[in-house]
């Protein structure tokens, strides 16, 4: 179907309210804690107190003598019973299962469940539960894990490495050697996660008569259905997961397989619904949802005017005790693996390797955040080594606004862009030259002051190339979503969202669409969430996709249904359709005359079969499937694949100030200019970007996951781990602009994870900037309060100041 | 051990264990489920009802010590049904919220803050929910929300809400 032409919108891009927003403000939201299963038994969980260690045995005979505790379930027992957890990877040795089968392979890693009337009786008898461990040698460090005397966490498996492939697009050596400048260096991004306020939940029930398995989770989760099914060995058409429940935040991480198999299992096992909410120091340890570990190491080869000619770069992730999700973390980036400039090519090295952490799970952006962190600080040095202006180094290497389709050397052909006007916007608005006069102004005063500025490409419409990509048994090329909709006998419209959802206001764009299209005012229209026995095909709201995706497919169903009212109008006034004109749901010919309104045809659809067009299916109701624009193809041999059909885009500037005797930063000012294409709806578009901005400030200067030398995760709580509060978050200028995707149906593009996937980057710079008159530099995110203040002792008392 | 709390303005007797939360009181023994568990230690807010009109964190006090008080749940804040107070319309007008899982607590440290400063600057309004973590928003429009709530307010010359 062809595009909506541009900026004739009656609803897209108006400041319409968000309709999910009246049952939040009110507490009636549905979250998983929320809902109540007809006798309900709950489930806490026995933690692995080691690293790594052999499970020599398991007494559950005191917990299961307590009054209340129905069972006590251990690895052995669940894996009989069960496929292991899908990881993507053609690992067969690398099996994960809910609970640990003879081996426990992290500190937290559930060894045992224990299955009792109340969450607090089954915790009492979780401690009761007597295990009798063997420890065996650890590895938590992804460099030492490499080593070849470094255990090895899955034995059968022969080493730590699950992934180890080297990407050569264009001629780099030859670049490199051509090059007059070239530099290297390493920056290391630190195990943090998006970290929801809810913690993960979920209710299984199964009911032998039905042969239904009934599941309320707050999943966030591509193919959750199909990954039950499969687990337990049952056909996905008994697997009934209830898509209304709200979910509490997720960016990413909440794909609890784990907690789901498990609970299905007991609800089967025992005959009664299992509960399983995790709490906080759950969630933390063994949660499986942290988010990359990642070291770069970065070579650029650069001209002495600053124009980056090819990079090489070296990722080695740490992705815990199981594969999870880490992997692909790696492959995604490969989409964008050379952000906004014109860097004619890459030598990228994927590594993820296996230690006795937690597990990992998707995080906002896929990696792309700290990929871009290592892209960004790269361009920031070519500056430095030059004495060139940072502006200016980006300006130089930015792919200009008419090379666009532009393709970049891993494959990927990126839609749409304009970035030298978004950068320019922004830094008119802040007044630059008066921006670096402040910092001036402000390190004369004592403190140690300094500006970041952060270019980030956002690639949008998640589709799922990386699992083909890093796995040549996968044969994926579609990631598609869908949208049904219903106009009943009185002409009240009810439409799909086939997912659940995390706060990104589905409901909302869908009516919007919808809306707009049909041109009848969205609030009247029902937006409704089928379970998924009667769900069309979706993928979940991953990788920046809604808004393309679910908007497409909304988009195209809507149009479908207008095609039908065209057609039965156009029988009833003996013309061609084309002779149509449709306007605010009801139809005239073109010459005027007698109107039939949005009641009329409906009427006709749903009770004069004697009216429809022949061939036509009474009722009215459409569906549609929509293809990722863009995708369909496999890699090729060298690795070459279109990644993500769209390309936002955002240019971040902040200023900072670090007070020089207790290391604490201050954000001054934050700007961002911000470019998503054609916005659905303003007040979402700038939430998603206020929001992955304070994630990113946490990433960059609070939140990581810190384990000692035992292996024990030492930041477990909220007071250890630390969030980003209104204190830490700063007032946020957004500028707008809008350079429109041509692959989609209103030229949207994703607007999910931009902030997140340049505030490190923009923040990390800043601090450099600050310290660049000591001499020093940070290369590890986050930067941490008191490190940074030890750093800054040691340089000012080497430099006597 | 029984207990009678009075909760959003009526009076209820529960028989509680005596280490249950009020948090999960609320939640299971009376069906307020509008009060979230976030943390489960007093960090992140999302548990936060008034008592006495005071902000407290519900899962850092059993429900037995909460008798005495007049507690107030996201429950008793709207008028009546299907109707919203000043301050829950003016979080859906800035969109002060997205997943909706810290919004009850902060809707309820809002009116806390408007009740002590019905004139609130920006930075006052930065402290007061400076205890309510929210991850979605990085806090932009929730503050928005509250400034709008407290326009509103004094435009209209009515006590907050209406109740």
């Amino acid at each position: 179907m062809t595009s909506a032409p541009p900026n004739r919108w009656r609803y897209v891009s108006a400041n319409r309210r968000v309709r999910e927003d009246r049952r939040f403000v009110v507490g009636r939201g549905q979250f998983a804690a929320d809902v109540k299963a007809a006798d309900t038994v709950h489930v806490a969980l026995v933690p692995s107190a080691y690293p790594a260690a052999r499970l020599l045995s398991i007494d559950p005979g005191k917990a299961l003598a307590m009054p209340g505790v129905h069972y006590v379930l251990a690895g052995e027992e669940l894996a009989a019973a069960t496929e292991p957890l899908m990881n993507g990877l053609d690992t067969p040795e690398v099996r994960r299962y809910p609970l640990a089968v003879r081996q426990a392979r992290y500190v937290g890693e559930w060894v045992a469940a224990v299955v009792g009337d109340t969450r607090a009786l089954a915790e009492d008898a979780a401690e009761c539960v007597e295990v009798n461990y063997d420890p065996l040698p650890f590895v938590l460090d992804a460099e030492e894990a490499l080593r070849p005397e470094a255990p090895i966490v899955h034995p059968a498996h022969g080493s730590n490495i699950l992934l180890d492939r080297t990407f050569v697009w264009g001629e780099v050596e030859r670049d490199f050697a051509e090059s007059p400048r070239q530099l290297s260096f390493r920056v290391v991004w630190g195990r943090s996660a998006t970290v929801p306020v809810e913690t993960f939940g979920v209710t299984a029930s199964w009911d032998p008569w039905r042969e239904v398995l009934d599941v309320w989770a707050s999943i966030q989760m591509p193919k959750y259905s199909d990954q039950i099914a499969r687990a337990l060995r049952l056909p996905a058409s008994v697997v009934r997961v209830h898509q209304d429940v709200d979910v509490g935040g997720s960016y990413g991480v909440k794909r609890g397989i784990k907690h789901t198999v498990l609970c299905a299992y007991l609800t089967r096992r025992l005959g009664r619904a299992v509960r399983l909410i995790e709490d906080r120091l759950e969630n933390m340890r063994a949660g499986d949802a942290h988010g990359p570990d990642r070291i770069f190491d970065v070579a650029v080869a650069f001209s002495a005017d600053g124009v980056v000619k090819s990079m090489k770069i070296h990722a080695l992730d740490n992705a815990g005790a199981y594969a999870g999700r880490a992997p692909f973390q790696l492959g995604k980036p490969v989409g964008a693996i050379v952000g906004p400039y014109r860097i004619q090519s890459v030598e990228y090295r994927a590594r993820s390797v296996t230690t006795n952490k937690a597990v990992q799970e998707a995080v906002r952006g896929f990696g792309q955040a700290p990929t871009n962190y290592a892209i960004e600080t790269a361009i920031d040095k070519v500056a430095a080594a030059l004495g060139l202006d940072r502006i200016e180094v980006r300006r130089r290497n930015f792919i200009r606004k008419e090379e666009f389709p532009y393709l970049i050397p891993s494959g990927t052909r990126y839609d749409s862009g304009d970035y030298h006007t978004v950068a320019a916007k922004v830094l008119d608005h802040v007044d630059w030259p008066a921006m670096q006069e402040e910092r001036d102004r402000l390190r004369q005063s004592g403190r140690l002051a300094g500006i970041g500025v952060a270019a980030c490409l956002e690639p949008s419409g998640g589709n799922s190339s990386f699992e083909p990509l890093l796995n040549p048994k996968n044969t994926t090329t579609t990631w598609m979503e869908s949208c049904r909709i219903h106009v009943d006998a009185l002409g009240h419209i009810v439409a799909t969202v086939n997912t659940t959802s995390a706060g990104q206001g589905h409901e909302t764009l869908v009516a919007t669409v919808i809306g707009e299209v049909l041109e009848i005012d969205p609030d009247g229209i029902r937006v409704v969430r089928p379970d998924s026995l009667e769900s069309l095909p979706s993928n979940s709201p991953v990788g920046s996709r809604m808004a393309i995706m679910l908007g497409g497919a909304a988009y195209n169903a809507a149009q479908k249904l207008k095609a039908r009212l065209i057609a039965i109008g156009a029988r009833q006034f003996g013309v061609g359709d084309e002779a149509i004109v449709y306007a605010d749901g009801g139809v005239t010919t073109a010459t005027g005359g007698r109107r039939l309104t949005w009641l009329d045809l409906v009427t006709i659809a749903h009770r004069n079969w004697h009216l429809l067009p022949p061939g036509s299916e009474p009722g009215l109701e459409t569906s549609h499937v929509y293809q990722v624009p863009t995708g369909g193809t496999l890699p090729t041999p060298d690795g070459r694949v279109q990644m993500y059909p769209c390309h936002s885009f955002e240019f971040h500037v902040v200023l900072m100030t670090i007070d020089p005797d207790l290391g604490a930063p201050k954000i001054h000012r934050y700007a961002i200019g911000h470019d998503c294409g054609t916005v659905i709806n303003p007040h979402i578009v700038k939430g998603m970007t206020l929001g992955g901005i304070a994630h990113g400030i946490g990433a960059a200067l609070f939140e990581e996951f810190v384990y000692d030398d035992e292996g024990q995760m030492i930041t477990q709580t909220f007071m250890d781990y630390l969030l980003p509060s209104s204190l830490e978050v700063p007032r946020i200028e957004v500028v707008h602009h809008c350079t429109p995707s041509p692959f989609t149906v209103f030229g949207q593009k994703g607007s999910g994870e931009s902030g997140y996937l340049g505030a490190p980057a923009a923040v990390a710079s800043a601090i450099n900037d600050a310290l660049q008159p000591l001499g020093i530099a940070v290369s590890k995110l986050p930067i941490r309060i008191a490190a940074l203040g030890d750093t800054i002792a040691a340089a000012r008392s080497s430099l006597k100041l | 051990m029984k207990v009678e709390l009075a909760v959003n303005g009526g009076r209820q007797i529960v028989d509680v264990e005596p280490r249950k939360t009020l948090l999960d009181c609320l939640r299971e023994d009376l069906g307020l489920t509008g009060t979230h568990a976030g943390c489960e230690h007093g960090i992140c807010g999302a548990c936060t009802v008034l008592l006495d009109d005071e902000p407290t964190r519900a899962c850092m006090i059993f429900a037995v010590q909460a008798d005495g008080y007049e507690i107030t749940t996201i429950e008793g804040i709207a008028p009546a049904p299907g109707e919203l107070s000043v301050i829950q319309d003016a979080f859906c007008e800035a969109h002060g919220m997205q997943c909706g899982y810290c919004t009850p607590g902060m809707v309820l440290t809002a009116k806390a803050l408007l009740r002590h400063k019905p004139q609130p600057s920006r930075q006052d309004i930065v402290e007061a929910i400076s205890g309510n973590v929210c991850r979605c928003t990085g806090y932009g429009q929730i503050v928005e929300a509250i400034a709008l709530a407290a326009e509103r307010l004094a435009g209209a010359n009515t006590p907050e809400g209406g109740k």
